[in-house]
C-alpha cells in the first residue's frame, strides 16, 4: 500500500479541521505545536501552516529520554530540541508521524514536562498502527493501518511526504 | 601489553577514556558532535536528562582540582547519574596494592565509572587494567601524561569559534614540560589536522621529544605568536618544578607572559585560551584574560557538555561486547 502526496494532503486537511473543531478557530492559533523528530516535524510543519499558529513551531528530539538507551546505546545523530524556555500553561499539540508502541510518545511527554507544566497535551499522529505497548492513544489520527507483524509503516519526506508499508528488515 | 587498545572495546568503541593518543580523527569528531547535542541541556528549566539514571559515577581525585572535579560532577548529575566524591589525602600517596584494594571495595558497591585524577603518570591506565569488565575509567589528569577531556573541550571551543581545523595556526605557550594538557592538546590538534602547530616556551620548559610530535618549537614569544589564529596559554606549574628552571616569575612574565602588546602580532581575530587556573601577571595579563579575545570562561562551560558526551558514550554502549578483558 502506498499513500501518495494527494492522499496525504487530504489527510492533513481533515486533521487540521479536527484541530479547529477541538480548540476553536481562534484558540487553535494560540496552541504550542511540537513536532517529534524527524517525521513528526515534517507533519507538524504542514499542520502549522494550515492553522496559522502564532508561536514558533517547536521540535523535540527524544533520544535522551528513550527507555532503550542501555540496549541500543548513544545515537550519534541527535538533533537539539527547540522548545520555548517554558511550556507552563501552554496548550500543546504534540505531533508524530506514526503511533506504534507508544514509547516515543512516553519519552516526548517526559521531556516536555522537564520544560514546565503544560495546561494540556493533545496527541496528533498522521498514521496509527497496531502494536501498542503502553496505554497511550492519539486524539487525532489521519489514517488507521492494520499491519502484519513483519510489516512497518515508513514516512519519507520532507518533500513530497509519502507513507509506505514496508517489510521489516 | 595492549596499552594502546586498552581504551577501546572489541567493537572499537570507547570503553575507557585514558588518552587522546591513538584515537582516530572520526572518534574525536564523534565526541565533539555528541557534546554539541548536550549544549542545550544547560538552558532547559530542568537541567537534567535521564540518560544515565541508575548509574553510579565515582570521582577519585588524588590531586587538587576545582574546575575539572566540579564539571565532571555537574556533567554526571545533568545525565541523572549518582555521583560519589572521594577526596583522597594527597600527602599520603596511595599506591600499588592499597590503591587496587580500594578499587575492589568500590567495585563491590556496584559503581559503573571511575573518574580518576592522580599525580602519577599512568595511574588511570593502571586502574583501567585492573577494574572489573563492567566498569569504565575516565582519566581526569595523570601526572605529566594526559588530560584528555581538557583537550577535547579545548577542541570543542576551537571548533565553536573557528569552524574548521585545517586552516588554523595554533600556538601553545608556556610550561610544556610539566603539562599533561599540552600533551593531550598536541595529540588532538595533530590528529584533527591543523595547518601549523607551535609550542612556545623557554628552553628549560620544553621536553626534547616534543619536536617528534610534529610541532614547531619557538623560544621567542613574538616569533611564536605571529599570525596565530589560536593562542593557548598554559599555567606555570610551580608545584611540579624542582630546581631553578626560571630566574623569576617576574622575568617569565616579561619574556613569555601574554599581554595586549604581545597578542597584537597574532591575527586580529585570534582567540586566547587557558585551561585554568590562571596565574595573573605570571603567564597572562588581566587585560588579556578578561579581554574580548579571551574564551577562557566558554571553555569552562563547554567542559560540562564535553564531559557529558564522554560519559554517555562510554557508559552507553550497546551490550554486544562480551569480551574477555
Amino acid at each position: 500500500m502506498t499513500t501518495q502526496q494527494t492522499d496525504i494532503d487530504t489527510l492533513l486537511g481533515t486533521m487540521a479541521d479536527q484541530l479547529r473543531t477541538r480548540f476553536g478557530d481562534d484558540a487553535v492559533k494560540k496552541t504550542l505545536m511540537v513536532g517529534i523528530h524527524t517525521g513528526g516535524v515534517w507533519v507538524a510543519e504542514r499542520l502549522y501552516q494550515q492553522l496559522n499558529i502564532e508561536q514558533p513551531l517547536a521540535q523535540l528530539d527524544i533520544s535522551f529520554y528513550r527507555d532503550d538507551f542501555s540496549r541500543i546505546g548513544m545515537n550519534p545523530q541527535v538533533k537539539p530540541s527547540r522548545l520555548p524556555t517554558t511550556v507552563d500553561d501552554a496548550h500543546i499539540v504534540l505531533v508524530d508521524d506514526v503511533l506504534h508502541t507508544g514509547r516515543t510518545v512516553r519519552a516526548a511527554l517526559n521531556e516536555l514536562f522537564d520544560y514546565g507544566r503544560p495546561a494540556s497535551v493533545t496527541l496528533v499522529t498522521l498514521a496509527e498502527r497496531s502494536g501498542r505497548e503502553l496505554p497511550i492513544q492519539a486524539d487525532i489520527v489521519g489514517l488507521n493501518i492494520t499491519l502484519d507483524t513483519h510489516e512497518h509503516v515508513k514516512l519519507t519526506g520532507p518533500e513530497p511526504l509519502r507513507l509506505d508499508v514496508v517489510e521489516a528488515p | 601489553m595492549r596499552r594502546r587498545n586498552l581504551q577501546l572495546d572489541a567493537q572499537g568503541r570507547l570503553r575507557h577514556l585514558l588518552t587522546i593518543e591513538g584515537l582516530k580523527r572520526q572518534q574525536i569528531v564523534d565526541i565533539l558532535d555528541t557534546a554539541e547535542s548536550f549544549i542545550g541541556v544547560g538552558d532547559q528549566p530542568v537541567r537534567k536528562i535521564p540518560l544515565l539514571r541508575g548509574k553510579t559515577v565515582v570521582n577519585l581525585f588524588f590531586e587538587a582540582s576545582t574546575r575539572t572535579l566540579t564539571t565532571f560532577e555537574l556533567a554526571a548529575k545533568r545525565l541523572s547519574a549518582d555521583v560519589l566524591k572521594i577526596n583522597i589525602n594527597t600527602s599520603a600517596t596511595v599506591k600499588g596494592e592499597s590503591l587496587l584494594d580500594m578499587l575492589r571495595n568500590l567495585e563491590a558497591m556496584h559503581c559503573d565509572m571511575f573518574v580518576v585524577r592522580h599525580g602519577d603518570s599512568g595511574a588511570a591506565h593502571l586502574i583501567a587494567q585492573h577494574v572489573a569488565p563492567h566498569i569504565s575509567v575516565v582519566n581526569a589528569g595523570d601526572g605529566r601524561h594526559a588530560h584528555p577531556t581538557q583537550a577535547l573541550l579545548d577542541m570543542f571551543t576551537i571548533r565553536q569559534q573557528k569552524g574548521e581545523f585545517a586552516p588554523l595556526t595554533v600556538a601553545i605557550v608556556g610550561d610544556i614540560l610539566h603539562s599533561r594538557v599540552a600533551r593531550s592538546q598536541i595529540h588532538a590538534l595533530t590528529t584533527l589536522g591543523v595547518s601549523e602547530l607551535r609550542v612556545v616556551a623557554p628552553r628549560t620548559l620544553v621536553p626534547e621529544a616534543v619536536s617528534g610530535l610534529g610541532v614547531h618549537v619557538f623560544h621567542d614569544l613574538h616569533e611564536g605568536l605571529r599570525d596565530a589564529d589560536v593562542v593557548i596559554m598554559l599555567r606555570l606549574q610551580k608545584e611540579r618544578m624542582q630546581g631553578a628552571m626560571l630566574p623569576s616569575e617576574h622575568e617569565y612574565f616579561h619574556t613569555f607572559g601574554l599581554t595586549e602588546d604581545s597578542l597584537a602580532v597574532a591575527k586580529p581575530d585570534a582567540i586566547v585560551m587557558h585551561p585554568g587556573p590562571i596565574n595573573r601577571c605570571v603567564e597572562i595579563s588581566s587585560e588579556v584574560a578578561d579581554g574580548p579575545q579571551s574564551v577562557i570562561l566558554q571553555q569552562v562551560s563547554n567542559g560540562i557538555a564535553v564531559r557529558m558526551a564522554v560519559m554517555s558514550m562510554v557508559l552507553g554502549r550497546a551490550p554486544v561486547d562480551e569480551e574477555a578483558r
